[in-house]
């Protein structure tokens, strides 16, 4: 077979071969030398060395030929920039040809080919092209003006291509104008306060014209573009919505969608008495429906997008429920979508079916699909109270078959329906104890414990449950072990006559044998409510739960706008905004729906024609079922000083923060625990709490008291090709230390890291070598500390604190310039005696001295602490 | 925008591989080989993000195709486009294999040059295609020729060229409907939709306005009402029917089917899906499964499947087939049936019923037992539903063609020399029973 013999081309004697095959005389020959070439390219083989050869083929009439040529060229004229000038005067003439196709073909090649020289060249013929008489070399042309935009920003600018390509805006060909809209949309994008795309109601009823006319994918462009624009008032943006429906019966998926992004955005500026807007919102049901016979993955595009325009408008698709049941073929990532939206449309109404279905899915063979289905069922209780009932019938049925995730599921589900409608349905608490051997899973046995210590009163044998889980204290995750210590002194609070010896098991556990600062501080705490007060125990303990809110999963408002404007794109089927997920400049706009006008509705308010749906204000998100529990405990427990002080402070202030809660810990009364079991540590005077936070006298020479600055980040990873560095300057133990993360966001492994500093201000160098010892893999991170001194080669650097830095690894050396607070160069034993101080200061030539008059100052006690602590470091920095 | 292109043997070997933005470097190839047709988990997503790019994918038999992106880009748009790469493809040389893909490598690299611009996909109809990119070369065209291309790829009817000539101007229409239901083991029609398809051949000369009528009900309603008359009202309402979406190829002027809802083009050349709808209410279930599963015992199973025909007696439907699920544990199956084969395949686990006639207002039966092997597997059998696939020689949505009408002023032949020709074709689509 020939054409495998053309894939399979191997060493470099066929380099040789090549050569001489395309400088041979024969055209057919030449021909399929360049096959040969291109096909190794393909396969990922290094043919640069051909390159003079095979750009000699390039002078040829044969348009396959060309074609070929072509390819090659983008492909390697950017590792032979001097070599790729030969090509220019082809393209030059190309860019004449009588055959617009050869015209076209030029120019948009010329564009793909990124280097300096060529782009000099390429102005003329393009400027030219732009003004084609042929509509085909003019919509290359049109595209072409982004690609040299890409390359050089500056120079698209200076030769004035944006304001030809506004001009083809009006252009008579509607492909020329999908295009230029097209180009000038994606220039926009990088000049995000630029007036660039100055739409107004003419261009946009260009644009409206164009639409009609243009091929699926010009309409996808205009679309796209229209959905940046703000009408002005409500009935231009009505004449905007008419003009636009039509495209929602087009074949093209992509045309719906964006249509429907356009129809969401301005419907918001549509007063909602209109008939009109009845009108929009039931025609836009019919064609999402259509969407789901698409093909899968646009299935799953569609579905996704659903996803947020039913959060915006449930209206839309509330009586379209059957649709988006599971088909047994479906593919899983669109079975988990549905199930989404299933969840969201259930309402009393259809309830029953949506129930149904659900336990038909729970006794499916995939298993996310089966504990989502058990989750939405438990999501179907909380949601319709009315149907509670039935799904905690439901739920008690699948926890009958025993299949080891669905009783897992059921548990947690439970766990929250009894948050929702306490005191109705824990006689099915019996069922569950039933399974407790077999919950393998920490949110499942989280779960549990929960239930146990909630209703302790009610299971006889809740102490015995409890112990039994209490074995393998240290063994259990966090989640688990936080949900055991509280429920144990629920249990203790209770019953407290049979479980004293239960309670001081758990407690010291938690704080004694455990690393955990939460759980630590978790057991401290009621420890010591216990021990002070019981009643306030039990009334913090045992308070009344705030129920949990209907909803659950839901969007953050602001964000569910944003991604409102990008139906269709990427970011709505990510759920994120672009600026997640885009590099650079690119994305880094926020889009906001706009406000609505006329009515002066706002957008939240109850609408009298269709049923609750967006009534009231936005409900408040729960991040999922799992923080749920953490979070309500952690509410009361919030030591009150970390409203001072910046967070990341010294574990030695959370220890101090702790004293404030009452005298010495020592005083357990009720337990007698032995307060020699207190960690050491733990004994500082009540006094010695928040003053000491804030007692800046010793602060700068306070070695845990000290504020290290958050890291930031230094070295972006676009301009590293994927590394990015963040750090921060700190002073430990007298030591200088660079603490630095490395961050690999390319795709490749990244090893052989070293750094080295330039000359600055205070002589700062490394002190020994970059410790990255392991290769760092994609979307790794690592610290690495670097400790300085101050002996290397001093410079004067502007500002005085600036440090430049290159970074070495196997991809390239990058450099960045990062700045340290000037505190870290500050010795600890600054503080000296009145004498010594006046002594060394007298030392100080005079001619380094300048003075300064301080007017309409107070002198309170934090300046002169401040003065003191500055004089102190003046004096250490002159040294 | 798209920022490269890449098409993959089912070993992750790349076969084609086209970039068209500077930040997507050649590493893109291997992260999508090794995260993704490499996973060792299936990937549970079409759209993957690896390190900050997102790649699109479809497969094709054992051929991935993947766009890759590091922009914001429209996600639908990408989709639709990989679509259209894979039909311009099979246009070109038929099935899109490993081989078909080696043997045209050139031609899919002239193709992909042309069809997607620095990302942005162009004019991608077959027929205009075929007019420059030819394999052939172009050097004999005239200006003329070369002129007329262009503004065909470029044109406000890119999908047709002028001048085409026919001694016979013929045209087909096929109604091709495919009925979906979802039944539950009562009987209870949990989910039906039928979605259709128009497909229509034109041999047509010039450029030909065509016009085209079906029984819609918005439609008909609206003539009913223009004529007042009881009788027309009567009989048009009970033909009439209900159509909840319907989308177009792009020939036909959608602002036209908005206003006034008439269907008005000009055809493409050949053969072409002129519209797709969806109906949900109203539909005729050609065959209605009863199914009777009973458990005896832990080690046998019965299952009793009766299917009723439900259309006219006069017609009859074809290549009709049930599958029956059976446990994975499945030692022995004893089949009985009326009517058409029966037999246990163990490989997909399932009975294959097949009956190759069947016509309207019958009924017929099978009886199964199944033997299985006992085993310590707690989780229940699941029981996925029964199956049908068949073909039945009319529309089960009720859509009948009313007027397809041809006009050419230009040249010399009117709507009555063009000879039509109608099918109806309704095929089960997911025709599921649960059991």
């Amino acid at each position: 077979m020939m054409c495998d013999f053309l894939f399979s081309l191997v060493c470099t004697g066929e380099i040789f071969e090549l050569k001489a095959e395309l400088n041979s005389d024969k055209k057919e020959k030449k021909k399929e030398a360049v096959k040969k070439v291109i096909a190794s390219m393909t396969v990922g083989k290094d043919v640069s060395a051909l390159f003079p050869d095979v750009v000699n083929c390039m002078q040829t009439d044969n348009l396959e030929l060309k074609k070929l040529v072509y390819l090659y060229l983008m492909n390697y004229a950017k590792s032979q920039p001097d070599m790729a000038i030969m090509a220019v005067n082809t393209f030059v003439k190309d860019c004449e040809d009588p055959n617009p196709l050869i015209r076209a073909l030029a120019v948009r090649t010329m564009g793909c080919i990124r280097v300096d020289k060529i782009t000099e060249y390429l102005c003329e013929p393009l400027r030219k092209c732009l003004k084609d008489e042929d509509p085909y070399v003019r919509k290359t042309a049109a595209v072409c003006v982004a690609k040299l935009h890409d390359i050089n920003a500056q120079l698209v600018e200076d030769q004035g291509f944006l304001d030809t390509l506004k001009d083809l805006i009006s252009d008579s060909n509607p492909m020329v104008v999908a295009n230029a809209v097209a180009a000038l949309s994606e220039i926009a994008e990088s000049h995000p306060n630029s007036n660039l795309l100055d739409l107004n109601p003419q261009t946009i009823n260009k644009l409206l014209t164009a639409l009609n006319e243009c091929t699926e994918w010009g309409q996808i462009f205009i679309l796209d573009c229209l959905a940046n624009y703000t009408p002005r008032d409500d009935r231009e943006s009505q004449s905007i919505c008419e003009r636009v429906t039509p495209r929602l019966s087009h074949a093209n998926s992509a045309v719906v969608l964006s249509a429907v992004k356009v129809l969401m955005k301005f419907m918001e500026m549509l007063p909602k008495d209109l008939d009109y807007y009845g009108t929009l919102l039931k025609k836009l049901a019919p064609p999402l429906v259509t969407l789901l016979s698409a093909e899968p993955e646009l299935q799953y595009v569609a579905l996704r997008n659903i996803n947020l325009i039913v959060q915006r408008r449930p209206e839309i698709l509330k009586h379209e429920m059957k649709v988006f049941f599971v088909k047994y073929n479906d593919p899983i990532y669109v079975k988990l979508e549905k199930l989404d939206i299933m969840i969201r449309l259930a309402s009393q109404a259809n309830i029953a079916q949506v129930l149904a279905e659900l336990k038909e899915y729970a006794t499916e063979v995939d298993v996310d699909f089966v504990r989502k289905a058990v989750r939405a069922i438990g999501r179907c209780a909380i949601k319709v109270e009315q149907s509670a009932e039935r799904c905690v019938s439901t739920l008690l049925d699948l926890i009958q078959t025993k299949v080891n995730y669905v009783v897992q599921e059921a548990i947690v589900v439970i766990k929250d329906i009894f948050r929702k409608y306490p005191n109705k349905y824990e006689s099915v608490i019996a069922t569950l104890c039933e399974n407790l051997d077999s919950l393998d899973e920490p949110e499942a046995r989280a779960a549990m414990i929960w239930i146990v210590g909630e209703y302790a009163e009610r299971i006889d044998n809740a102490d015995e449950l409890l112990e039994s889980f209490l074995e393998g204290f240290h063994d259990e995750s966090t989640q688990v072990q936080l949900q055991l210590l509280t429920a144990i002194v629920k249990l203790f609070l209770k019953k407290p006559t049979e479980t004293q010896e239960l309670v001081q098991q758990v407690l010291s556990l938690a704080t004694q044998d455990s690393d955990n600062p939460d759980l630590r501080d978790r057991g401290y705490i009621y420890w010591r409510l216990l021990s002070t007060d019981p009643v306030a125990a039990k009334e913090v303990v045992l308070a009344e739960k705030p129920l949990i809110s209907e909803e659950t999963d839901l969007i953050e408002p602001t964000l569910l706008e944003e991604l409102i404007c990008h139906i269709g794109t990427l970011a709505s089927v990510y759920h994120k905004p672009p600026s997640a997920f885009v590099e650079g400049s690119r994305g880094v706009q926020h889009k906001r729906l706009p406000g609505s006008a006329g009515s002066g509705e706002s957008v939240e308010s109850p609408d009298t024609g269709s049923a609750a749906g967006v009534s009231e204000a936005p409900p408040a998100v729960i991040p999922s079922q799992g923080d749920l529990l953490g979070d309500l405990l952690n509410l009361d427990l919030t030591p009150p000083t970390t409203t001072g002080p910046p967070p990341p402070a010294s574990s030695g202030m959370q220890m101090g923060a702790m004293d404030l809660l009452g005298g010495g810990l020592d005083s357990l009364v009720g337990f007698g625990a032995p307060p020699a079991a207190m960690p050491a540590s733990f004994n500082v005077p009540v006094s010695g709490g928040l003053d000491d936070l804030f007692d800046l006298g010793g602060g700068v020479g306070m070695p845990m008291g000290v504020f290290n600055p958050p890291k930031t980040v230094w070295l972006p990873a676009m301009k590293a090709k994927g590394l990015e560095i963040s750090g921060t300057f700190v002073r430990r133990a007298g030591v200088i230390q660079m603490e630095m993360t490395l961050t690999n966001k390319a795709m490749s492994v990244m090893t052989d890291f070293a750094i080295q500093f330039n000359r600055n201000s205070f002589g700062l160098a490394p002190a020994g070598p970059l410790q990255v010892l392991t290769p760092l893999s994609p979307n790794q991170s690592i610290e690495a500390a670097l400790p300085l001194s101050t002996v290397g080669p001093v410079m004067k650097m502007e500002p005085l604190n600036n440090l430049q830095v290159a970074v070495k690894n196997n991809i390239d050396v990058f450099y960045f310039s990062c700045q340290y607070p000037i505190s870290m160069l500050f010795a600890e034993d600054g503080k000296m005696e009145r004498q010594v101080f006046l002594a060394t200061w007298k030392d100080i030539p005079n001619d380094n001295e300048s003075q300064f008059q301080i007017k309409d100052c107070h002198l309170n006690s934090a300046l002169s602490r401040f003065l003191c602590s500055l004089e102190v470091s003046t004096t250490q920095l002159t040294d | 925008m798209i920022g490269g292109l890449f098409i993959y043997n089912h070993k992750g070997e790349v076969l084609i591989s086209r970039v068209y933005r500077d930040d997507i470097g050649r590493n893109a190839v291997d992260a999508f080989r090794v995260n993704v047709i490499h996973a060792r988990q299936q990937v549970r997503s079409p759209v993957t993000n690896i390190a900050r790019t997102s790649f699109f994918h479809v497969k094709r038999s054992n051929i991935w195709l993947a766009a890759v992106t590091k922009q914001n880009v429209n996600a639908a748009m990408v989709f639709e486009f990989l679509y259209k790469m894979c039909d311009v493809m099979t246009a070109y040389f038929g099935k899109i294999s490993e081989e078909n893909i080696k043997n045209n490598f050139v031609l899919i690299y002239e193709l992909l040059d042309e069809i997607l611009d620095f990302g942005y996909p162009q004019n991608s109809e077959t027929g205009a295609l075929k007019t420059f990119i030819t394999q052939q070369g172009i050097k004999g065209q005239t200006k003329e020729e070369q002129s007329q291309i262009t503004s065909q790829v470029t044109g406000q009817i890119g999908w047709r060229r002028e001048g085409i000539k026919y001694r016979r101007n013929e045209l087909f229409l096929d109604v091709l409907e495919s009925v979906n239901l979802l039944m539950s083991p009562q009987g209870q029609v949990l989910s039906a939709h039928v979605s259709g398809r128009v497909v229509m051949k034109s041999y047509l000369s010039g450029m030909p306005e065509c016009k085209f009528g079906m029984n819609d009900k918005i439609v008909i309603d609206k003539q009913g009402k223009g004529a007042a008359s009881d009788d027309a009202g009567k009989s048009s309402g009970k033909q009439s029917i209900a159509i909840d979406d319907c989308t177009f190829h792009q020939c036909v002027r959608l602002s036209k089917f908005d206003s006034e809802r008439s269907i008005s083009f000009i055809p493409p050349d050949g053969e072409y899906e002129l519209m797709r709808y969806r109906t949900t209410k109203d539909i005729i279930l050609p065959f209605r499964v009863i199914p009777l599963v009973r458990e005896v015992g832990r080690t046998k199973l019965e299952v009793k499947v009766v299917i009723k025909s439900n259309f006219k007696p006069s017609l009859l439907a074809q290549k009709i087939e049930v599958r029956i699920p059976t446990p994975l544990n499945t030692s022995g199956v004893q089949v009985i049936c009326m009517k058409g084969k029966a037999k246990y395949k163990a490989s997909e686990n399932a009975i294959v019923w097949k009956i190759k006639r069947m016509a309207g207002m019958k009924e017929s039966q099978i009886s199964a037992e199944i033997e299985l092997l006992p085993t310590n597997d707690k989780k229940k059998w699941a029981r996925p539903p029964i199956s049908m696939n068949f073909e039945v020689p009319f529309a089960p949505s009720g859509l009948k063609v009313r007027y397809l009408k041809v006009f050419e002023s230009k040249l010399n032949y009117s709507d009555h020399d063009v000879i039509k020709w109608v099918r109806y074709i309704g095929r089960s689509g997911i025709y599921e029973t649960r059991c």
